[in-house]
């Protein structure tokens, strides 16, 4: 079978700058996939090229096997790629129920649409909330709705950056349960830093150094890679 | 639901004071006034054009002007070579149209940023300016209407009611055509914002990134908004060249363009009724202005004969004092009367403790 997303020499480099470095990349079918490495390691700048927010200087983007590489953002996202972004990217002077029903109207149109939206709304627990403006919000609840808003455009494969980040740690467990139920008919690449949810979610690393893979590996096998803790868990230690 | 009631209840009383308004004004009302009258709707007609793409579609056109002056042109124009208005009367709107849409294109496509766009759209309306300005001599003429050039057309023919060139229309007929145009373009725009087209283009306004990583093409959107501004500003030119008989090229000029703007600033952006509270209001200011000029030799005197600097005034501190316009704040105070602001008081409160874990 062939892979669902697939990365060939993938590169990008903003002026002298190689944000991104030949990166060769597979995910399956259904598989959830976890990225690491330090800030500056590349993995925003790869998520934007997987999205079509960044055009690659060089190499490919392949998605079931259809080269994405310069498509522009909305084709990629009527493929099937949706992408949660680190700081939530959702539409602040609107409300709650607003946000998702645009999301789920891509698809859906009527009534169907609405009983979507009360679905999702249900879902991300904010039905109390549904009228309330996104801008109002709370952080961690800003970030549900934009989950909410990736999950109802029923994507193949979800991007999530950095999903747990400003979350208590109630919320980083019902995140981690919300993504192990998504994986059960999604694709998902999470990039994190919170070693503890990785270790809730994932099962395979891949872990990112200055744009490059440095290595990728089950996640019990990444926390005890000396290369991994020199560049990144020794950092993140050092720094605590 | 309570807001949905509110909603329900301002269309309500939006359609019944127009109604009454338009039906009304010439019965009871001098025939200038009825006169001075129509052209404030026809402006307001122009006024909606941009709440629709500014407003709502979060496009910043300061070239409105563009559209406005080609419909008034195109229906002169055609008006003379055709004498039948039905024709003209299209080609005032589908003409601005496309050339709405042949801008939008490259505006949209070619990723223009958004202080670009006014940029050029405020070019291309000068440059409009500039081109039909010089067109004064007999060589310029399209069929047999002349273009006249800074001298503008004049004695432009009515419009007649469609088939019938014998039947035109008069000076009051005028007025009903004009307020009801404003009444339909209000309502057809309501429609138009109230479906999944308008809701886009408003996600698209409040983030354009999020709703291209939904699925939505941006470019798309605002270029169906941008047009069906250009082809409303077009049929508002068609209204003020019947209104006057007569068109010249300030039509395109820096004023002109200009004023478009500040209809939508003082009476609020991202409504429909506040650009027409606005246009009405300033024109009437400035009428008032204009045609009440104190005599006398005190600088009192002085201050209130000059029109520009008293309006030049209002608008600098509605920018500044009143940000969101007119009917937003008097919205706001509205609500905060009749409760909805306690209610939404009450509402933060209970959902406090969850946000402060």
């Amino acid at each position: 079978m062939a892979p669902l997303l697939q990365t060939r020499d993938l590169s990008k480099h903003f002026g002298g700058v190689h944000a991104v470095r030949n990166v060769n990349f597979t995910l399956d079918e259904g598989e959830l996939r976890c990225l690491i490495g330090p800030n500056g390691a590349g993995k925003s700048t790869f998520f934007k090229m997987l999205t079509g927010q960044l055009e690659p200087s060089q190499g490919q983007v392949l998605f079931r096997g259809q080269d994405i590489s310069s498509a522009h953002a909305h084709q990629i996202a009527r493929l099937g790629i949706g992408i949660k972004t680190q700081v939530p990217n959702v539409f602040d002077g609107l409300s709650v129920r607003e946000n998702v029903w645009l999301a789920a109207s891509r698809l859906h149109r009527g009534e169907k649409a609405r009983r979507l939206v009360d679905e999702m709304l249900e879902r991300i627990g904010l039905t109390q909330v549904a009228g309330r403006l996104v801008g109002q919000l709370a952080h961690g609840q800003r970030q549900w709705v934009e989950l909410g808003l990736v999950l109802s455009t029923d994507p193949e494969l979800i991007l999530l950056d950095e999903p747990a980040a400003g979350m208590t740690h109630e919320e980083v467990n019902k995140t981690a349960e919300l993504v192990r139920e998504i994986n059960r008919t999604k694709a998902l690449i999470v990039v994190e830093h919170d070693m503890q949810f990785i270790r809730m979610i994932a099962k395979k690393v891949t872990v990112f150094n200055q744009g490059s893979v440095l290595v990728e590996d089950q996640v019990e096998n990444i926390m005890r890679n000396p290369l991994v803790r020199d560049i990144y868990l020794g950092k993140q230690a050092a720094a605590a | 639901m309570n807001q949905r009631w509110l909603n329900i209840l301002g269309l309500a009383l939006v359609a019944v004071i127009g109604i009454a308004f338009m039906i009304l004004t010439p019965r009871f009302a001098e025939l200038d006034t009825v006169l001075e009258l129509t052209v404030y709707m026809v402006m307001a007609v122009l006024a909606l054009s941009l709440a629709l793409i500014w407003g709502y579609g979060g496009i910043l056109c300061f070239g409105q002007s563009a559209f406005f002056g080609l419909g008034a042109y195109a229906y002169a124009i055609a008006m003379f070579n055709i004498g039948e208005s039905t024709v003209p009367v299209l080609l005032a709107i589908i003409l601005p149209a496309a050339f709405a849409a042949l801008l939008g294109y490259f505006m949209f496509y070619g990723r223009i940023s958004d202080v670009y766009l006014g940029v050029i759209t405020l070019t291309v309306t000068l440059i409009l300016f500039n081109a039909i300005n010089s067109t004064a001599g007999p060589e310029f003429h399209i069929g047999t209407a002349r273009l006249g050039g800074f001298n503008g057309i004049p004695g432009i023919p009515p419009l007649n009611w469609p088939g019938d060139r014998t039947a035109a229309v008069d000076l009051e007929g005028m007025f009903y055509l004009a307020a009801g145009s404003v009444l339909v373009t209000y309502f057809g725009l309501r429609l138009l914002l109230a479906s999944r087209f308008g809701r886009i283009i408003v996600g698209i306004r409040e983030n354009e990134r999020r709703a291209e990583l939904l699925g939505y093409d941006p470019r798309a959107y605002k270029l169906a908004t941008f047009t069906i501004g250009g082809a409303l500003a077009g049929f508002a030119g068609c209204l003020f060249a019947n209104w006057g008989s007569f068109v010249s090229p300030t039509i395109f000029g820096l004023s002109q363009s200009a004023q478009i703007i500040i209809w939508v600033i003082v009476g609020g952006r991202g409504t429909l009724i506040g650009p027409i509270v606005g246009c009405i209001g300033i024109q009437w200011l400035s009428t008032a202005l204009g045609a009440n000029q104190p005599t006398g030799t005190d600088w009192w005197a002085k201050i209130f004969a000059n029109a520009p600097l008293i309006l030049g005034v209002i608008l600098i501190a509605f920018v500044l004092l009143v940000p969101k316009g007119l009917v937003p704040t008097l919205g706001d105070l509205g609500g905060w009367l009749l409760g909805l602001r306690g209610r939404r008081g009450a509402e933060r409160e209970r959902f406090e403790p969850e946000a402060a874990e």
